[in-house]
């Protein structure tokens, strides 16, 4: 949290609210009542939301959102790297999501990780007669083939749930059988409001079906916790917890970036969950909290500033030989990171960007910018809810925008009135912003760059934020003549 | 502990190497391969994506059309996406967001409202709705949802709105395609016929193909015929617009004018006959002129009969400057024939681009040695068996029916080929096989411009024959012993 309330020149309550209230000018009335409550000037010093959020998306004016099948397979489930994930249902959800979030797992392909797309393809006979069936042969077939898989998900498309089909029964029948955990996930893509119900329900089954099923081989450790709510884009995970190691910490389990499913089972022997996505993994934090007794901690690893803080929070929950190597760390690695601010700050000084992204960066990155000398000057996400809005509001400049599931048409109002240097936001975003000639990164995939967590991830950060603001390429977008 | 399962808690056990490495040999042998073909239920990596996609892709190639997605609001997101990065360029659509209460009351309050909104806030010419599986599966009523709409006044009357039920457990994109034009045609072209009226132009119909180089390669052949055209679903504009610091929601597509007056055209051609089977059939019933359904024009011959085609059709010469192109592109293969000859090939993709593939291997000389179709019918299967069976070099070569990717990795395992032709879905296959991929299908994530340069038509076949031949002198030049290595190739 920062500790002073910073303003931006020019902006004022007023003059976000007038912004927002000419970019709902063009709605239906309905619909003008339904978004303006989304739509608000930060309020910095009350360290609350400014905006309601978690709601239904408004019909018809095209939202960035997913659905929470997208939460399950593309965010908490897909990422574990020794499971098979099937997409249940149609074939279409899974070969959208195949490939497409940037969850990197090491591993053979095929052989001990599975990045690939597996699916029962329902036909209209599958909708008529039911899947449940297919589901079993397809459980067995999974097996025989993908021996080495330490388990199976099965994730529901939407027909699934709209049929009636009973895929709870047949995962517990096919696990006795088969002798591997198989977890149905109830995620059809009908339910709830965005992809934020799917990762609460896939936490739901992690907690029912996988929790408190296996136990490290060798002894516990005063040092042993999990990493929790890192999804390894682009690498994210091997950078965080390579620091996370140097520290003097054994990180035992990730969740899920990478993970394993065998060492997610057992993360309740840990002795500190850290939790960097609180959106998507909160939930189990909570868990193991009430029935394990596990602490956890929130922290952030975006760009330098972030990062200290967040080593010497985690270094006070350990003893002084923890709080000893962070202290080393920090030394080592501020200098490597102040040569970086010294190339990159120049450049980049006082420029504005503004963020949409899922539930964590539009705050966690905020600092990573500030790092570079840019101003955050409007920010929101597809999915957040309010205990997001109130961590986001002490990290924004007071009365700058604060955007809940914004309609690509009201995204473009305030980027027109705010006219941003870099905008960090979606691939869908991506393009109609490059055609305005405004400088573009994807925030959720890195734009097939990354890491961007941990020290070494911010110099990957600051090359491409630079990259992409100071690109000669922006110059020729207008013709001469 | 307590887990729902009553599972015993078990210590982590690693795998053994020695199990690793026997699993990572197996995936490779025949007995694996034949496991793998014996799979009733499972489908791994397969080539196809659902019939909204395809819809879609339609939508977008009509002049101010917003595409309207009636179902959940994640489905919109991935065909967006999905669109967003093959062409990197935006693909906007909205949906009407339904949910818990949507699969309770049906859709309609959803869809009201999400017209309602989208038309106040997009203002389009007119709104392409398409289903996706949850109104599909509560049988959602989309003639009486829409006429209500007019009638309440939700959006002015003189809105066109064509629909199309495009379920995704059914077919593939290209049956969207086919179903969402249809509707569009329809409606657009109601009422619009006029006895004795001839626009004097030939209506074109590219089929499901997503390279908006093959869309300016037809319009410019027509135009070196000299022959007045209504590209229909024409999407190069939308999906090939200018970056000049302004963005246009609308960027391309048929105007709608041409696409009704498209009915009393001179001549209509389809070239994607597996992508617009209902289109097409619907056409020949209802509009004016003549009719022609053919393949997709990839390599010389089938080129060759397009353009004959459609000499014919208007009755006129082949112009000299295509004759000369022809002339040009039979050069290229001729000067290049001697790095493809007798080299093997797997393909794999839509019926109607398998059709070019193979029909381009076999006049190059090349095996189309695996030939994998993930969705297709009999008649795909009969038409591909006759290409082969048309050409020496189609001995020996395989049709695979309703086969995915993870099987084609078998095939590529235990019968190896040179190269592969496909998308960038296939780039894991082919790493584990170390065989280079040819992007030339859909969709293409991982290389740039690729939808730029055609495929049909003589330049397509200078362009497919130009990557292809460059990238195996390429790996001669990586690969070769010193000694062999030489200034020429």
């Amino acid at each position: 949290m920062s500790d002073k309330i910073r303003k931006i020149e020019g902006i004022t309550k007023e003059s976000t609210q007038a912004m927002i209230d000419e970019a709902l000018s063009v709605y239906p009335e309905k619909a003008r009542k339904k978004r303006a409550p989304h739509l608000a000037p930060n309020d910095a010093a009350s360290g609350c939301a400014s905006v309601k959020s978690n709601k239904k998306t408004v019909p018809g004016v095209m939202s960035a959102r997913g659905c929470a099948y997208a939460g399950a397979k593309g965010v908490v489930w897909g990422p574990i790297r020794d499971m098979v994930h099937v997409s249940h249902g149609p074939v279409g959800c899974g070969w959208y999501s195949w490939g497409t979030r940037r969850n990197l797992m090491s591993g053979i392909t095929g052989v001990t990780s599975f990045p690939m797309q597996f699916t029962s393809d329902f036909q209209e006979k599958d909708i008529v007669y039911g899947g449940d069936k297919k589901l079993k042969t397809l459980l067995e077939e999974a097996h025989e083939l993908f021996p080495l898989a330490k388990g199976i998900s099965v994730l529901s498309e939407c027909p699934v749930g709209l049929i009636g089909d009973d895929i709870n029964s047949v995962a517990k029948s096919s696990a006795k059988d088969l002798d591997i955990p198989i977890i149905p996930c109830n995620c059809e893509g009908f339910r709830g409001v965005s992809q934020s119900l799917g990762h609460h329900i896939s936490n739901d089954t992690i907690r029912d079906y996988i929790i408190g099923t296996r136990e490290f081989a060798e002894p516990e450790s005063p040092y042993d916790i999990s990493l929790i709510g890192d999804y390894n884009i682009g690498g994210d995970v091997w950078s965080a917890k390579s620091l996370l190691e140097e520290i003097g910490l054994n990180v035992k389990s990730v969740w899920t970036g990478d993970g394993e499913l065998e060492k997610i089972a057992a993360t309740h022997t840990v002795k500190l969950n850290l939790i960097h996505c609180y959106r998507s993994m909160n939930y189990m934090c909570k868990v193991m909290e009430e029935k394990f007794g596990i602490p956890w901690l929130e922290f952030n690893f975006f760009g330098p500033t972030k990062i200290r803080e967040s080593l010497r929070a985690i270094g006070a929950r350990f003893d002084q030989n923890i709080q000893d190597k962070v202290e080393l760390a920090i030394a080592k690695y501020e200098p490597i990171m102040q040569a970086i601010i010294d190339e990159y700050r120049p450049r980049l000084e006082g420029k504005k960007v503004m963020l949409l992204v899922g539930g964590l960066r539009p705050r966690h990155t905020i600092g990573a910018y500030e790092d570079l000398g840019m101003d955050c000057v409007g920010s929101g996400y597809e999915f957040a809810h309010t205990d997001d809005y109130d961590r986001t509001a002490p990290e924004m400049p007071d009365a700058t925008v604060v955007y809940d599931d914004p309609s690509e048409y009201e995204f473009e109002k305030f980027a027109d009135a705010l006219k941003p240097d870099l905008i960090g936001s979606g691939i869908k975003e991506k393009y109609v912003f490059q055609k305005m000639g405004i400088p573009f990164r994807q925030m959720h995939s890195w734009d097939y760059s990354g890491p961007y967590h941990g020290y070494n991830g911010f110099e990957i950060f600051a090359r491409d934020v630079d990259m992409a603001v100071n690109s000669p390429t922006w110059k020729l977008v207008k013709a001469p003549y | 502990m307590s887990n729902l399962l009553n599972l015993e808690v078990k210590k982590i056990v690693e795998t053994p190497p020695e199990e690793i490495e026997r699993v990572k040999e197996w995936i490779n042998t025949d007995e694996y391969r034949e496991k793998n073909f014996a799979r009733q239920a499972l489908v791994i990596n397969p080539v196809h994506a659902c019939q909204p996609l395809g819809a879609q892709l339609v939508a977008h190639g009509f002049e101010g059309t917003l595409p309207f997605v009636h179902g959940s609001q994640g489905c919109a997101s991935y065909y967006r996406s999905t669109l967003n990065r093959h062409f990197r360029e935006p693909a906007p659509a909205v949906s009407d967001s339904m949910t818990e209460d949507g699969a309770v009351f049906g859709g309609q309050n959803n869809l009201h409202e999400g017209l309602e909104n989208a038309y106040s806030i997009y203002k389009p010419k007119m709104i392409a709705v398409f289903t996706s599986c949850m109104p599909e599966v509560i049988g959602d009523d989309l003639t009486a949802f829409i006429k209500n709409a007019k009638q309440k006044a939700i959006v002015p009357k003189e809105l066109p709105i064509p629909y199309a039920n495009t379920p995704s457990f059914n077919g593939t994109h290209i049956h969207g395609y086919d179903s969402m034009l249809l509707s569009i045609l329809q409606n657009l072209t109601e009422g619009k016929q006029i006895e004795g009226r001839c626009t004097g132009k030939l209506n074109l119909i590219a089929g499901c193909d997503f390279n908006t180089g093959d869309y300016r390669e037809y319009k410019r052949i027509l135009k070196e015929f000299g022959i007045p055209y209504t590209v229909l679903a024409d999407i190069s504009d939308t999906f090939d617009s200018p970056c000049d610091g302004t963005y246009n929601i609308y960027a391309g597509g048929t105007k709608l004018e041409d696409a009704a007056d498209s009915i009393n055209g001179k001549a209509t051609i389809s070239l994607g006959p597996y992508a617009t089977p209902k289109t097409f059939g619907w056409i020949k019933d209802n509009y004016s002129g003549k009719h022609v359904s053919m393949p997709m024009p990839i390599g010389i011959e089938k080129t060759d009969a397009f353009i004959m085609k459609v000499a014919e059709l208007f009755g006129k010469e082949v112009p000299a400057s295509l004759k000369n192109e022809r002339g040009r592109a039979v050069d290229a293969v001729t000067d290049s024939h001697q790095y493809m000859h007798g080299k093997k090939f797997a393909v794999y993709g839509d019926p109607d681009y398998l059709m070019g593939y193979v029909s381009f291997l076999l006049e190059m000389g090349a095996r189309p040695h695996h030939i994998l179709c993930s969705r297709g019918s009999k008649k795909v299967e009969k038409e591909l068996q006759a290409l082969l069976d048309g050409s020496m070099y189609g001995k020996d070569c395989t049709i695979y029916m309703n086969k995915d990717l993870w099987h084609l990795r078998s095939l590529l395992m235990t019968d190896a080929v040179d190269a592969v032709i496909g998308d960038s879905h296939g780039k894991f296959a082919t790493r584990d096989a170390k065989v280079p991929l040819f992007r030339f299908g859909f969709p293409v994530f991982d290389r740039v411009n690729k939808h730029r340069y055609p495929l049909i038509g003589y330049q397509g076949t200078v362009n497919m024959v130009t990557e292809i031949c460059n990238k195996f002198i390429d790996i001669k030049d990586e690969t070769c012993e010193d000694r062999f290595f030489e200034l020429m190739r």
